[in-house]
């Protein structure tokens, strides 16, 4: 079971969300998406790590074969590849490693070398398997890394940390998840980002709820967007000082006070009715 | 001497475009013998590396030189690969920037911006 957290902008608390709800899910596995900045790791803090380089494939090419034909120019849809002075510049930050100019060069003049775009790191913290994305400062795409880390998961309970908006880089991380949760704000802002996501996850088809987070007394506006588009509503984070302080930190609040463990189990326990509904629905 | 300029529209009255990779059309215009034409930039349409694909055309016509307000990185490369000077225009007059290079009163194009990649993505 795959539940994937998401938000349309940062700082709304996917994160808190996340790890969480995998602290009191038990045996259970937390994934960080959000490959430019992860931070579940510091809440988790855990041992026994295990690295592994996230590689991407780019074109080089032999100009001592290359004669200038230009079918990997005309090919390339997203325009990597230029001939000027009889030299084939390849634009490595551009390329999406399709492997087409590749495959079409006639003269065999292109092969692909392995370029280290970043890591996975993978280890413990009590139950929990904790898995981290992490993009190298300064290129272009987490995908492969995204990719890297939704494959081959293990079976169990699953939480994916996304990274915050609606780009390629979420649409990876909530591709094969079995359920969706959205975390807003209870401000206009916060509809804004909510409806961003939203539009996404039902372009997927995917069953979806939210959590309202840092909820205060008086008007929310998520919520009362939620009714209206008939949204469920999960459960409600209070905005409150104490557990803005545990998570400042990087302490998971579900483990260190018996009141948030409740908390955070009871909204599993509705996430979990409520993902076992829909995936029974929708099969 | 063969210059460039980004153009907005393949149809006179023209301007010069603020984009260089994003620009619909060039100006190709041969100082010399004061013909000119027009090229579709196919880049300006695509997902991404148009400044590339841009750079490739103009490099393609033959120009020595192009005036343009601003530039991005992967094409001041595909420009600076192929020896080509870049050069900034002032104001959205295609005439009157012509002139003032001719007169040498254009300065060489310093800012080359880091790029708009990804956006949208």
């Amino acid at each position: 079971m795959k539940i994937a957290v998401l938000s349309g902008k940062g700082g709304t608390g996917k994160t808190l969300l996340s790890v969480n709800l995998a602290a009191v899910a038990g045996e259970s596995t937390y994934i960080d998406c959000d490959v430019e900045e992860p931070n579940g790791h510091l809440f988790f803090k855990p041992d026994q790590i295990r690295s592994e380089p996230i590689t991407i494939k780019i074109p080089v090419v032999d100009q001592q074969i290359c004669d200038g034909c230009r079918v990997c120019v005309d090919f390339c849809k997203f325009n990597a590849l230029a001939y000027i002075g009889d030299k084939l510049l390849i634009f490595e930050e551009v390329c999406h490693s399709c492997g087409g100019c590749v495959l079409f060069c006639p003269l065999r003049a292109l092969s692909e070398r392995d370029t280290v775009v970043g890591e996975i790191r993978r280890g413990y913290s009590d139950q929990v398997r904790v898995a981290s994305g992490i993009l190298n400062i300064g290129e272009a795409s987490g995908i492969p890394i995204v990719k890297g880390l939704l494959r081959d998961i293990p079976a169990g309970t699953t939480f994916i940390d996304c990274p915050p908006g609606s780009a390629c880089i979420v649409m990876e991380s909530i591709k094969d998840a079995d359920y969706c949760i959205f975390v807003a704000e209870p401000t206009l802002f916060g509809v804004h980002n909510l409806k961003m996501v939203y539009q996404l996850v039902r372009l997927f088809g995917k069953p979806h709820g939210v959590v309202l987070n840092k909820c205060l007394p008086g008007e929310n506006p998520a919520e009362e967007f939620c009714r209206q588009q008939g949204i469920p509503i999960l459960g409600k984070i209070p905005f409150d000082p104490e557990l803005g302080t545990i998570n400042s930190e990087a302490l998971i609040a579900a483990r260190e006070h018996k009141g948030w463990k409740q908390v955070f189990q009871e909204l599993l326990q509705t996430v979990m009715g409520e993902v076992r509904r829909e995936t029974a629905s929708h099969s | 001497m063969i210059i460039a300029v980004p153009v907005d529209d393949q149809s006179a009255p023209n301007t010069v475009c603020v984009s260089f990779g994003r620009a619909p059309y060039f100006l190709i215009y041969d100082i010399a013998s004061a013909a000119n034409r027009m090229v579709h930039n196919s880049g300006a349409s695509g997902q991404g590396g148009a400044g590339i694909k841009a750079a490739q055309t103009v490099v393609d016509g033959k120009v020595e030189a192009v005036l343009t307000p601003r530039c991005g990185e992967n094409a001041a490369e595909v420009l600076r690969a192929a020896g080509i000077k870049m050069y900034k225009t002032s104001g959205d007059s295609i005439n009157e920037n012509i002139e003032a290079f001719k007169k040498g009163e254009l300065q060489p194009l310093q800012d080359i911006h880091p790029g708009l990649h990804g956006q949208g993505e």
